[in-house]
């Protein structure tokens, strides 16, 4: 792949009070990509995909994601958020509405789209995530896997151009865990950009094009997972996936 | 339907009947040829309307504060610092002074007349009383709408942040809505202590209930075998009033904790 990377991180840096989080993380990722960030809790993970839509805001470096600087004070964060998609561990619905309202707020609200448009998208999404007939159910009557879904859905129904999955499946019942990996599998499938922060190493192994390996905030391995699950080379990396593979 | 709401039940059928018992006696004595009570009859339509105004000025004091202490709860989470610091002082000072200071600073600051449009009003000693009331409530409830939001899982932010929502439309549609529950009982217990309060006004010369009946019995020579039934009857009033609120507010307290 010789074209320009969708997204690009050089020398990021980033540290909450006094203690360093990201310290110099370079990264390439390509349109139609899927990426696989590994690494032991507290490595920095869930802060690097953050920084991704600027929700963790950086203190060196430069992110550009399709041309756009978002480490720059005069960043429109709400023009980034709209092309980036975010989905969280847990889940975080919108308790007070619908199945169906929680996707379609945003595009009625933030993009101020048509009603009828975007109830067609949604409840295409709805099909796509294979929830149909739940549209008019609370979040608090789904399952785990069901809400990771729906989020998935509300996430997709902004039409972002990458999609940003943190831990997705970490707060999930094992049966739960497949349902989910499945949707994202399809997804990135479809030809989606796809980032997961993930300690699923068997869907890593299967379906990222791209691994990364954090450590103390810094990448320690990097490589398609065929090579980098079978042939490590840094110490840290080699200990770590002895420990979970 | 459990045994958290059993205990409860019965314990309101218990004082529902102690207090029907009471009603009854305080009725028949009412009726009583007791010299008191028919001037008490007599003077009951005169008191009643002075009640009225206490339930009226209660009524608009706490949609005052209501606003008022929504419009402060935001600016304390406004992310300019010189909005929510003024707003943060503001609620301190109110919450923490007594509030018949409040009151009286308020009718005496207060211009006796207003004019508007070329029209000279002259500002009622009750509305400024209304004033005067909402001021501490506003401040309370301000921070009641304040720990609501807090309430508020802070992934709720954060989702509606990685969907582009601007930060006024994440509070108007996904914070807020989220909280009216939880504010409900609390909210109805500063209207309670708010309607309770409204008597404060009588020392600043408003005709409400305390005033009216003062009226009644100056009317009758201050004779001060009136004393007791008189007072007696504005308590009954209020108990009346208060009373099933406060036991609403109670039970929605009670079903709120047994749902987390």
């Amino acid at each position: 792949m010789h074209e320009e990377p969708l997204i690009r991180l050089r020398s990021v840096q980033k540290s909450y009070g006094t203690v360093k989080v990201l310290d110099g993380i370079n990264l390439d990722i390509f349109k139609g990509q899927t990426v696989c960030i590994i690494g032991p809790s507290g490595s920095g993970k869930s802060t690097l995909i953050r920084t991704f839509n600027a929700l963790a805001p950086i203190q060196a470096g430069s992110i550009k994601i399709g041309g756009t600087e978002v480490n720059d004070p005069h960043l429109d964060q709400l023009a980034l958020r709209k092309r980036v998609g975010i989905v969280f561990q847990q889940y975080n619905l919108f308790p007070h509405k619908t199945v169906l309202q929680n996707i379609m707020m945003a595009p009625l609200h933030v993009l101020h789209q048509n009603r009828a448009a975007v109830e067609k998208r949604a409840r295409r999404l709805l099909a796509t995530v294979r929830l149909s007939g739940l549209e008019n159910r609370y979040p608090g009557e789904l399952s785990g896997g069901q809400q990771q879904r729906v989020a998935i859905a509300r996430s997709l129904a902004m039409e972002p151009e990458v999609m940003l999955f943190d831990e997705v499946t970490a707060a999930l019942d094992p049966e739960m865990v497949r349902e989910v990996l499945v949707t994202i599998r399809e997804l990135a499938e479809a030809g989606m950009t796809c980032i997961l922060v993930t300690h699923e190493m068997a869907f890593a192994r299967e379906v990222a094009d791209y691994v990364y390996m954090l450590d103390d905030g810094r990448v320690v391995e990097a490589g398609p997972p065929e090579e980098l699950f079978s042939n490590p080379k840094n110490p840290r990396a080699k200990e770590f996936l002895a420990k979970i593979l | 339907m459990n045994n958290h709401e059993a205990v409860p039940r019965r314990q309101l059928i218990a004082t529902l009947i102690v207090v029907l018992t009471l009603c009854s006696a305080l009725l028949a004595l009412f009726f009583s040829d007791v010299g008191a009570m028919s001037t008490l009859r007599k003077w009951m339509p005169h008191i009643l309307k002075g009640f009225l105004l206490n339930i009226g000025m209660s009524a608009a004091a706490m949609a005052l504060a209501t606003g008022a202490g929504f419009l402060l709860a935001l600016m304390r989470i406004a992310r300019s610092a010189y909005i929510r610091a003024p707003a943060g002082l503001i609620i301190q000072i109110c919450r923490n002074t007594p509030w018949l200071v409040i009151l009286f600073a308020a009718m005496l600051l207060f211009p006796y007349d207003l004019e508007a449009a070329g029209y000279r009003f002259s500002v009622p000693g009750w509305f400024k009383a209304v004033i005067g009331l909402a001021i501490p409530v506003a401040a309370n409830v301000a921070d009641i709408v304040r720990g609501a939001m807090r309430s508020v899982p802070s992934g709720q932010w954060e989702a509606a942040e990685g969907l582009a929502f601007t930060r006024r439309k994440t509070i108007f549609l996904i914070i807020l809505p989220q909280c009216f529950k939880a504010m409900i009982p609390p909210w109805m217990n500063w209207y309670s202590i708010l309607a309770l309060s409204t008597p404060l006004a009588a020392i600043l010369g408003v005709q409400e209930v305390v005033g009216s009946t003062q009226q009644a019995m100056a009317a009758n020579n201050s004779d001060p075998g009136l004393l007791v039934p008189f007072y007696l009857f504005v308590m009954l009033l209020f108990f009346l009033y208060i009373w099933p609120i406060s036991a609403v507010t109670s039970r929605l307290e009670r079903r709120a904790v047994f749902k987390k």
